[in-house]
């Protein structure tokens, strides 16, 4: 019998309340209850990433994140990133410009691990990019202009010369 | 030329950037029901029965359908051109759902309900009694004389048998002087791995079935669908949104049959298939694993003499594309080193594994691991530089394939496998290898490969094209082609653009979701086709809405239609190039003229019968752990003779693709089945080993730009060929860093353990004690 249980949390800047039922995932809470459709299921066991959100700042499959664990939380999607008049951020762009989207399935789970780094404001070598991104797969872009974009992004951040 | 050639952006890049891009999960109507499918939990066996009673008694569930309701409907899946010769019709070997199993994940029953918890727990209640039957995995052994029968009407499970004969190699190989150099080739099954496993929903409305499917062949699906379900072709309506990836896998009909047919069995409420990763391994399509064994004799001097080649395909348990695949990957050897002297057989053979289809590549990167290899071992049995004796004895400037007809127009090998060469630095780095004799040791090595575009003369090439002049005097296209994620839409924009003369490729509005009640007829993503085909119909539709504007022009400014052309969006006088009327002024006049109202269109198809070579090579530098039986792959370059590139950023992203595909292949990919049950034991994400941002090093893309002839922009094949030649050059770096030849992907350490002890490089102490 299925039972649910009402949750108090922040989802793109906007304290929801919502009534779920304790089975669901996160993934499923975010897709069918919020309509955040940039939230993608790969696998639904957390080895692609294409679910990847941030929860108070850290990222997550969130296939494999119970809805009812995000009581409380403060959630992002990539959705968040689009401001009020459509406007885009950086990472956003570079992903464009990079030609680091192809069939753009993995590309929102790829951003917000992006963002995950931005946001420590660390200057990472190339192969710490390369671990710090290797929780997602993509089958399309062989992942080099992927790289790529995250990392001249970290570096205009930092105001670090980009080749 | 001003639009093509240059690297634009994607026009979808902005809505894949913002999560906005609608895939057919998003597009799904309220109160869809779930349809959950009962997979064979045996590799060979017939259903005796199905009980459904616990299923029908969970709440949610609606309907039940087993393999004894199915239509008594045999059908085929491939995603081919209906081909109007009974002769040459893909093979219609199984059901919406089958009595008779053939592989452990066929399709017995399914279960549709309310929401997906209950769908899942019906599945699980139904209980299914099997009479079990012997199976087979290995495809040698299933051809032969006792081996389990999997379809009837084809002894010894051979689907097909070709051959190709040229000259006479029995007496060629009489010839004094001859070296033999043999091998055995081994390329395991695996799958493609898009990221958006493959779904579909369906739904009845006005008496017709519609499907929105992830597929790459959206006019093909509706033709499959009508046969399987025994409904005129014209009453399916195949809706395509954005899908996430292809690589082949959607180039058949996968579910699309079997929901439709759920749909009008609960009255046409719409119902969904949603694959799950673990199916979408199994019950989806795979890539054939082919075993060749090659006999090349050659003269003291490396020139081949003779050369025999077998290749055993095996297909599985269901035909999808069945031969085509292995038929392409024969046609390949007397081409790319031609030989005068040649037997070749090739074998599509059932075993009781999943059903092997289109993947990218499409039999080439079996073909090249194993030609390549062999090509390897031939250079050195007469000591000879490998990408010396490939540049002696690769295709010729010149050579015309009998058959296709197609011409290799410009010398694209050698001049691909020297750029190769540069960019990697070949020729320090072969000299500076050659010192390593430790335990770690480095390598270099080369593989070519041989491609052709689109399928004529071997089925129809067809591409429809429209176009509508908008108000604002941008165009509306639609294409019967597909995005799969490649940016066919956007090379599409690029080459509408310039053929009609509009500023930008942002004028002309790509409809990008085909229907096929709305969408001119094509045939799809495969055969690495669209960008050559599309061309054609591009131009022609073009042309035929410039007549229209230019006759609307004449009445409007009159001047003769012989001195008009169209620049940057505006009509312009030939002569000195004057604006005579802007698109959006003649548009908004001819549209609301009260006298003479007209919205300008054009639309036209174009059958092609042409084909067009595409040929390129991987240039690949490894470092081997010969105790660790590690290789890591430290430098890779790819080198394409794709005519002209439409978008050089785009086209260099396909080949990072491409290449890391090949990476896999040649490394760690590979489906595994219990001997013992055929049951599949790696069918995820975590277990099947795809490469991620960790296992490569950089990507590096070089072109070689031969305008090809026959096509309108100059354009070749650039879909698959990234994928072919990468696995054989690791392979033959790693031969390079070790003496070793090694015969069988993936080169894993499971693999190289077995080579490296076999060759005396490691032993292994704790045996010996």
């Amino acid at each position: 019998m299925a039972q649910y249980k009402l949750i108090h949390c922040t989802i793109n800047g906007k304290e929801v309340e919502q009534m779920i039922d304790v089975r669901a995932s996160l993934t499923d809470m975010l897709r069918n209850d919020f309509h955040l459709t940039s939230v993608k299921k790969g696998c639904e066991v957390g080895e692609c990433g294409a679910c990847n959100v941030l929860i108070d700042g850290e990222c997550f499959n969130s296939c494999i994140y119970l809805a009812v664990w995000a009581d409380g939380k403060n959630i992002r999607t990539l959705e968040s990133l689009t401001g009020p008049g459509g406007e885009i951020s950086d990472i956003q762009q570079a992903f464009m410009e990079e030609t680091a989207i192809q069939c753009g399935f993995c590309t929102p789970g790829f951003i917000m691990t992006a963002v995950e780094i931005l946001e420590t404001k660390k200057l990472y070598t190339r192969d710490e990019l390369r671990k710090l991104l290797s929780g997602h797969l993509c089958r399309c872009t062989g992942y080099e202009n992927i790289l790529n974009a995250v990392e001249k992004t970290m570096k205009r951040r930092l105001g670090v010369p980009v080749e | 030329m001003s639009i093509v050639g240059k690297s634009e952006i994607r026009l979808d890049a902005f809505d894949k950037a913002t999560g906005r891009t609608k895939y057919y999960e998003d597009r799904m109507p309220a109160g869809t029901l779930y349809a959950r499918i009962r997979h064979s939990e045996i590799a060979h066996g017939f259903v005796k029965s199905v009980d459904t009673s616990e299923a029908e008694k969970i709440k949610g569930v609606v309907r039940v359908l087993t393999c004894f309701d199915a239509p008594e409907i045999d059908f085929p899946t491939a995603g081919h051109p209906w081909s109007m010769d009974p002769g040459h019709q893909d093979v219609a070997d199984r059901r919406l759902l089958n009595t008779h199993v053939r592989y452990y994940g066929d399709d017995v029953a399914v279960v549709i309900a309310e929401d997906e918890v209950s769908a899942a727990q019906g599945v699980r209640a139904i209980k299914v009694e099997y009479e079990t039957l012997p199976f087979v995995l290995d495809v040698q052994k299933a051809m032969e004389d006792g081996a389990p029968q999997l379809h009837e009407g084809y002894p010894n499970n051979i689907l097909k048998h070709t051959s190709i004969r040229k000259g006479d190699y029995a007496a060629a190989i009489t010839e004094p002087g001859l070296i033999k150099v043999e091998g055995w080739y081994d390329t395991p099954t695996v799958q493609h791995c898009h990221i958006e496993n493959h779904g579909c929903f369906a739904y009845e409305e006005n008496g017709r079935i519609t499907v929105v499917s992830s597929t790459q062949i959206p006019h093909i699906v509706r033709r499959v669908v009508g046969q399987a379900i025994g409904r005129p072709w014209a009453d399916v309506q195949i809706i395509k949104p954005y899908i996430g990836g292809g690589f082949g896998n959607k180039q058949d009909a996968l579910y699309e049959p079997l929901c439709a047919w759920c749909s009008t069995k609960v009255g046409g409420r719409p119902v969904r298939i949603d694959c799950s990763r673990e199916e979408t391994f199994v019950s989806n399509r795979v890539r054939h694993a082919i075993r060749f064994h090659i006999v090349s004799w050659i003269r003291p001097d490396g020139s081949m003499a003779a050369r025999k080649v077998d290749l055993y395909s095996n297909q599985g348990a269901y035909a999808s594309h069945g031969h085509s695949i292995v038929a392409k990957a024969m046609g390949s050897f007397p081409q790319l080193y031609p030989c005068d002297n040649m037997e070749c057989d090739a074998y599509t053979v059932y075993t009781n594994i999943p059903a092997a289809g289109a993947m990218r590549g499409y039999g080439m990167p079996q073909a090249s691991f194993a030609n390549d290899s062999n090509i390897e071992e031939c250079a050195h049995a007469v000591q000879m530089d490998p990408v010396e004796y490939r540049n002696k004895y690769i295709m010729p400037l010149g050579f015309e394939d009998g058959f296709s007809k197609n011409v290799n127009y410009y010398d694209s090998h050698r001049e691909c496998l020297e750029k190769g060469k540069e960019l990697i630095g070949y020729d320090e780095k072969i000299k500076e290898f050659a010192k390593d004799t430790g335990d770690i040791r480095r390598g270099i090595g080369c593989a070519s490969f041989w491609y052709n575009t689109a399928v004529w003369p071997i089925a129809l090439e067809t591409s429809s094209n429209r176009m509508l002049l908008n108000l604002d005097g941008t165009v509306t296209m639609q294409c019967g082609e597909t995005e799969i994620g490649q940016g066919a839409d956007t090379a599409f924009a690029q080459m509408a653009a310039e053929a009609i003369g509009l500023r930008s490729y942002k004028d002309v509005r790509i409809v990008s979701c085909q229907d096929t009640d709305t969408t001119p007829t094509g045939l799809g993503a495969y055969a690495s086709r669209q960008t050559y085909v599309a061309g054609f119909s591009i131009r022609q539709t073009a042309e035929i809405l410039r007549s229209k504007i230019f006759a609307y022009a004449e009445k409007l400014t009159r001047q003769s239609v012989d001195n008009m052309d169209i620049r940057d969006g505006n009509v312009v006088r030939k002569n000195d190039g004057k604006v005579l009327i802007s698109l959006k002024e003649l548009a908004m006049t001819a549209q609301y003229n009260p006298d003479d109202s007209e919205h300008i269109t054009a639309e036209s198809t174009f059958t092609i019968k042409n084909n067009a070579y595409s040929f390129g090579c991987t240039f690949a530098e490894v470092e081997v752990d010969i105790p660790m039986c590690k290789v890591t792959v430290k430098n890779i370059v790819n080198v394409h003779d794709c005519g002209n590139l439409i978008n050089p950023a785009l086209a260099e992203a396909q080949v990072h693709g491409g290449m890391s595909m090949a990476i896999g292949y040649g490394l760690s990919e590979q489906l595994l089945f219990d001997p013992k049950t055929g049951k599949p034991l790696n069918n995820n994400l975590l277990d099947y080993k795809l490469s991620t941002v960790m296992d490569h090093p950089d990507l590096e893309a070089a072109f070689i730009e031969n305008p090809e002839p026959t096509s309108v922009f100059g354009t070749k094949a650039l879909g698959e060929p990234p994928a072919c030649s990468g696995a054989p050059a690791i392979r033959n770096a790693i031969y390079n860093a070790t003496g070793v030849a090694l015969h069988k992907l993936p080169m894993n350490p499971h693999n190289l353990y077995a080579a490296f002890t076999e060759a005396g490089l490691i032993r292994d102490e704790w045996q010996e004690g």
